[in-house]
């Protein structure tokens, strides 16, 4: 039987269906070395920066974290309030522990899609698995980041998410840079399984810089009864992000749910995408996307609905505002029915800050470009990720921090 | 304190290229609430709208005078700050922006703005709905009220508060326009002049074809509306334009 190694190697030079061909021998394989640390002994610039993208090093505001540097896990903990209810650890950590994890390992996202999924087994470096014991409800949110301390390096990480029965959580990850970074690869692969009647919130939020190139890889199977919520949000400048995540509702009346808000400033290309595939009776897939291009940035804001099985019910909704006539908003819907009782349905809307509602706004006392940052600010309202009040607050900080410096 | 909050001075506005105000005179002395009637198409939202200054609504000739100040070149928003407060009959709605955000830019008051809740019968739960999203003709009213109100200014402009309102909403903007109004200067524009069974003003004009046909007594050019129509009018203006030809 081949490896995953075998048909990692076979498809090391295999570009990807989408985004800017990159070259994987750029990138530089040596990181720095850091040593194991609690979250509060680490430098006040990496802590700053992981605030940004929702990491807070308050241990008592999440019930665990997963904290990586470069190529090395720094800091792994569950509070003791959740012990025998979540479990985190390093990738690498939990397939030695669990036999049964190995078939759920490059089972979503295929090792051979492209050279960057071929890349992330053949030069893998860590990632984090958490995994949500049966009918736990984890009531604060668990986080994750992925940082990059080293200029130029590739950090290719493969995470690993099970959402055992009946269990409900919410998870945060941050993937960042220090600010010395200007350029670098991440390639990130998730697999998600979401067992019967489980709920998962997963927010990602990048922030990258002008040179950077991410590439991440994700895919989740939703089984019966249980809730998939995905929220992503991308604000700084990148080189180039490229992804199309896929959710398989698998169970029967399962759901799903992809927000993204993404903000493309400089010379940014982003090509984000989502994926439903509806494959049994009741499920219900929606997707909702923000884009907001400036200065020359290019966005591709692509969604994919695809119903295999009757009474199902998906939706897919894209707004795009252009800011500058030198960027560029490509929306791209696409929807298949294979079946007539797949209820599949898209609006896609693109245009510029409507002087209508600029002027209703200074009719209220606020000056014109007040009028026009408080437009954006809403356009990225992140009520749409119908989070709980306590986290949506926290992620909009993020986003009012990130927004205030982009606008 | 200058005698008239608003002079409008032979103010004749185009809109992509149409006049569509023609040399209109209109003066709101401090402290009195003003009628304007006028038939669909007239030009009433366009005279707020100019008065605001509203891009669009591009002035060939005359001048606003507000409290004293020529605003005639000035910025919606530094207007607005003078204490211009408007009303709009069809206001845009705004994603993600929250109607308790703007209130906060408004006013600092938070018991103010509870109180006016209160009297307005709005439930609280609107300030964290996106501004006139999904709103009902009567919440966008209540909403237009609720900001004007709040804000305070010396100069109150309602853009038809009594449109595509129930007869129950209509009795509570009436009665708290009717409160709030006492002793502030105001420009209510109405269409039948509903508004007016809950509210004293101390004059009314008639705009017709984007001019002033008449200024007299509310009471006097309601009822001559309600029995005529606004027909009454265009024959009044037929013969002030003959008479000032001759």
């Amino acid at each position: 039987m081949p490896t995953n190694k075998d048909a990692a190697l076979r498809a090391i030079n295999k570009p990807a269906d989408l985004g800017p061909d990159l070259d994987l021998s750029q990138y530089s394989r040596n990181p720095r070395n850091w040593e194991p640390c609690p979250l509060s002994n680490l430098p006040k610039d990496v802590l700053e920066r992981a605030l940004e993208v929702g990491i807070a090093s308050n241990k008592e505001n999440r019930a665990a974290s997963f904290f990586q540097i470069d190529h090395s896990v720094i800091f792994k903990a569950v509070q003791d309030a959740f012990e025998n209810k979540v479990e985190i650890m390093s990738a690498k950590e939990a397939l030695e522990k669990y036999d049964w994890l190995k078939d759920c390992w490059w089972k979503i996202v295929k090792v051979d899609a492209d050279k960057y999924t071929a890349l992330a087994e053949l030069a893998w470096d860590q990632g984090y698995f958490i995994r949500i014991l049966e009918d736990q409800q984890v009531t604060i949110p668990l986080q994750a980041c992925l940082y990059i301390s080293t200029d130029n390096l590739n950090q290719n990480v493969h995470n690993l998410i099970v959402a055992e029965p009946g269990s409900e959580a919410q998870i945060i990850t941050g993937c960042t840079i220090h600010s010395g970074v200007r350029r670098g690869l991440h390639v990130g692969i998730t697999e998600f399984y979401i067992k019967e009647d489980a709920k998962l919130t997963f927010s990602m939020i990048h922030n990258w810089a002008q040179n950077f190139d991410s590439r991440p890889r994700s895919g989740a199977i939703i089984e019966d009864n249980a809730t998939f919520i995905s929220n992503y949000m991308s604000l700084k400048p990148v080189k180039s992000i490229q992804m199309y995540p896929v959710a398989y509702c698998k169970g029967a009346n399962s759901r799903v749910r992809f927000n993204n808000i993404i903000y493309g400033s400089g010379n940014s290309y982003i090509d984000v995408g989502s994926k439903i595939i509806l494959q049994n009776e009741g499920c219900r897939g929606e997707i909702i996307s923000r884009a907001i291009a400036t200065d020359k940035a290019q966005i591709y804001a692509r969604g994919f609905l695809q119903g295999e099985r009757g009474n199902t019910k998906a939706h897919l909704e894209c707004r795009g505002l252009i800011l500058s006539d030198e960027a560029m908003i490509y929306a791209v819907p696409e929807l298949v029915s294979k079946v007539s009782g797949a209820e599949l349905s898209h609006e896609a809307a693109i245009g510029k800050i409507s002087e209508e509602q600029v002027q209703y706004l200074m009719a209220r006392g606020f000056s014109k470009s007040e009028a026009e940052s408080l437009i954006v600010r809403g356009f990225m309202d992140v009520s749409i990720f119908g989070l709980p009040k306590d986290l949506e607050m926290e992620i909009q900080k993020t986003l009012d921090l990130t927004a205030e410096r982009a606008l | 304190m200058p005698r008239n909050i608003l002079e409008i001075e032979n103010l004749s506005v185009e809109v992509s290229g149409k006049r569509i105000l023609d040399d209109v005179n209109l003066q709101i002395p401090n402290g009195e609430v003003h009628v304007l009637f006028g038939p669909n198409g007239s030009g009433k939202s366009s005279l707020i709208m100019t008065i605001l200054g509203f891009p669009s609504f591009k002035i060939i000739s005359g001048r606003i005078i507000f409290n004293g100040v020529d605003i005639t070149d000035l910025p919606i928003n530094e207007r607005v700050n003078l204490g211009i407060n408007v009303a709009f009959q069809n206001p845009p709605s705004i994603r993600g922006v929250k109607l308790g955000g703007i209130l906060n830019r408004l006013t600092p008051d938070k018991e103010k703005i509870n109180e006016l809740l209160m009297k307005l019968k709005f439930p609280p739960e609107f300030l964290e709905r996106d501004i006139n999203l999904g709103f009902s003709g009567g919440e966008v009213k209540k909403s237009e009220v609720l900001q004007v109100l709040a804000h305070g200014g010396k100069f109150i402009i309602l853009d038809e508060p009594d449109s595509g309102v129930d007869v129950m909403n209509l009795r509570i903007l009436g009665g708290i326009i009717k409160e709030e109004l006492q002793g502030r200067s105001a420009l209510i524009i109405t269409h039948l002049g509903v508004i007016l069974q809950y509210i004293n003003a101390h004059m009314a004009h008639v705009l017709i074809n984007g001019t002033i046909a008449c200024s007299d007594s509310p009471t006097k050019i309601l009822g001559q509306i309600l029995n005529e129509g606004y027909t009454w009018c265009e024959k009044c203006l037929r013969t002030r334009t003959q008479r000032c030809e001759l």
